[in-house]
């Protein structure tokens, strides 16, 4: 009974400038007029800046970077809440930025559906009717009984006559996510869905959204300031900064080999251990050498690795991919110094 | 140079200018007067109707009816109970019929407010420049002394109930609108955010949340604007509109202390009560706000 993601969103040369004759400065900007000047010569916020990104159908995808970063302003792009200066936002053969009021509102409807920061729910109507919301705008007949089922996924039975200010932040984001998955939308927009909430309570939500992505394969844009949220919910990572796009890739790419010093920054403080995945620092049997008698999954992160391995005693181990092919051996001191040594920026590290 | 004598139009000019102005008033009110009248006579029957199902009915059947409204509206015993008293003491001493007539008349002043003043609320909601251009017309209706609007209204209708309630529903509308307005401005925009990314028209948005989210502030507005009229009541007295005004024009003519006193406690007895009332109705609304954890 739901929708899973059917198509990837295409993200074209996307500029957003705030201000006035916004559509003046597009010209300058790209040729090179830094945000700075534009502020000051022209008195213009550059929001955005040539963003190119797709999203795969069916994946998580975070966008990531600190506030003032314009990830918020990106997301509003998808289901045109913000028109952008200049660029296209292509899903499906559409290009979400040149559709009618009309289109736009039946796009909203169909295809997306969004959960926000300060969950937004509507006050006067009880947790059912909010999560029914979607689907009485559409008029749908069944709406109701759609909602309860949701209700009843994101852990919520017996709550559908409270009203929100009853219920505590972590369960009023839970009316949010239902209200999302109730409208039955192929894209699933999350704008810092679970910042508001105290870590553990966000670590459990995140906990339910992949469970539930498990089997809704829907195509998730997923909105956060947070690196250790973008790691573990991210099939694709991409990060922002003063609008432009910084570095895109998965968690690994990110940790491993961070595009430039301020991506370095970022991922110093990251438990490396449970991003790194084996097969990442295996390297080839050496000519001649004999293949260690214990074996470790390919997929493993490296802190289940070690574990197992100083359990069973031994300090190497053979790396077999899922399809049983040798993708090659890895030893404790390896496994140590790819989790604690911080790497530095690519430029600096290929040399 | 006189320094102290102020540059003025010379009276002549004057004499003519407010000749010329009030000759065409005079004009267009001869002109005009029955068309308007006629325009207006449903208000009158309707004012009328109102009255005399109030007078005309068995005291006890009405008295019971507003009490059941009272207490549908608040849900509140000693309220209903307090408004019975209040009603049983008016009616005793002699001013039964005066206070219909005043209950009737703020009825379809507030009906009227209402039914104008919402709609021209939402509208100064949605745009900036209807905002701009209503709110000095607001202040003015507010400012303006009621005198000064009674004259072109009775000269237009004459003396009776018409003008009466139009006097009352140009001095208690400022309220309602004002409140309608700041109701829908004061709606969280990231709720009003969340409607817009799940499709909603602007009419769905106005009916799904902006309405209902700002039904407690306009609920406010009701309430101020049958208080205004309960005001206006004495003034329009002067032009003839019958109630618990007359008396007390009267007593002041007549300096008859205890009519004017008896008359006047009757008018703040039906005051509290629909102060009251509409503001248990309004905090009724709030019933989702309030909810603790």
């Amino acid at each position: 009974m739901t929708e899973s993601g059917k198509h990837d969103i295409e993200i074209r040369d996307l500029y957003k400038i705030f201000g006035p004759e916004a559509g003046r400065h597009v010209q300058a900007v790209k040729d090179g007029l830094t945000k700075a000047e534009l502020n000051d010569r022209h008195n213009h916020v550059l929001g955005l800046q040539d963003i190119n990104l797709t999203i795969p159908r069916g994946r998580i995808t975070v966008i990531m970077g600190l506030s003032g970063s314009g990830k918020s302003t990106l997301i509003r792009h998808i289901n045109g809440l913000i028109r952008p200066t200049s660029g296209q936002v292509l899903y499906d053969g559409q290009d979400v930025v040149t559709m009618t009021p009309a289109q736009l509102r039946e796009f909203r409807r169909q295809r997306t559906a969004m959960v926000f920061q300060k969950f937004a729910l509507l006050p006067h109507r009880t947790v059912l009717r909010n999560v029914a919301y979607g689907l009485d705008i559409r008029g749908v007949a069944e709406a109701e009984e759609r909602a309860r089922h949701w209700i009843g996924r994101v852990g919520l039975e017996g709550y559908e006559d409270y009203y929100p200010r009853q219920l505590s932040g972590g369960m009023q984001q839970r009316v949010g996510l239902a209200r999302a998955l109730t409208n039955d939308a192929e894209i699933l927009l999350m704008d810092e869905a679970f910042s508001a909430l105290d870590p553990l309570i966000r670590m459990d939500m995140q906990a339910i959204l992949l469970e539930l992505q498990q089997e809704l394969r829907k195509t998730i844009i997923f909105i956060t300031h947070d690196l250790d949220e973008a790691l573990r919910l991210g099939d694709k990572i991409a990060i922002l900064r003063d609008g432009a796009m910084e570095q895109v890739g998965n968690g690994q790419e990110i940790v491993l080999r961070p595009a430039n010093d301020y991506i370095a920054d970022f991922v110093r403080e990251v438990n490396r251990g449970r991003i790194i995945e084996a097969r990442t620092i295996a390297t080839p049997l050496p000519e001649g050498g004999e293949l260690p008698g214990f074996t470790v999954k390919a997929r493993s992160r490296l802190d289940l690795v070690a574990r197992r391995m100083t359990k069973a005693g031994v300090s190497t181990a053979q790396v077999r991919e899922g399809d049983g092919t040798l993708a090659g051996v890895i030893d404790l001191p390896g496994i140590l110094d790819a989790m604690v040594n911080p790497v530095e920026a690519a430029a600096q590290d290929e040399d | 140079m006189d320094l102290i004598q102020f540059p003025e139009m010379s009276r002549g000019n004057l004499r003519v200018m407010r000749q010329t102005i009030d000759g065409a008033f005079r004009d267009f009110t001869r002109a005009w007067g029955d068309t308007l009248e006629a325009a207006f006579s449903p208000l009158q029957d309707l004012l009328t109707f109102i009255e005399n199902l109030l007078i005309r009915s068995p005291w006890m059947l009405v008295l019971a009816v507003l009490a059941l409204g009272i207490w549908l509206l608040s849900r509140s015993w000693r309220i209903a109970l307090g408004s019975v008293a209040a009603l049983l003491l008016v009616g005793y001493f002699g001013m039964w019929e005066d206070t219909m007539r005043t209950v009737a008349m703020v009825a379809v002043c507030t009906l009227i407010a209402v039914v104008l003043g919402i709609p021209i609320g939402i509208l100064m909601a949605q745009s900036n420049r209807m905002n701009m251009m209503v709110t000095p017309i607001l202040d003015m209706m507010q400012t303006m002394p009621s005198f000064v609007y009674l004259i072109p209204v009775v000269m237009i209708f004459g003396l009776g109930k018409v003008p009466g309630v139009i006097a009352v529903v140009i001095y208690a509308i400022p309220p309602i609108i004002r409140l309608t307005n700041l109701g829908i401005r004061q709606v969280a925009p990231d709720v009003l955010e969340a409607a817009e990314a799940f499709g909603s028209s602007s009419w769905q948005k106005m009916r799904d949340v902006q309405l209902p989210l700002a039904l407690p502030t306009i609920m406010a507005g009701v309430n101020q604007t049958i208080m205004m009229s309960l005001a206006m009541v004495v003034i329009a007295s002067m032009i003839g509109v019958r109630g618990l005004g007359q008396p007390v024009l009267q007593a002041i003519n007549q300096q008859y202390f205890t009519m004017g006193v008896m008359n006047g406690l009757a008018i703040v007895a039906i005051a509290i009560i629909m102060d009251r009332t509409t503001q248990a109705y309004g905090k009724r609304l709030q019933k989702h706000a309030e909810a603790g954890k």
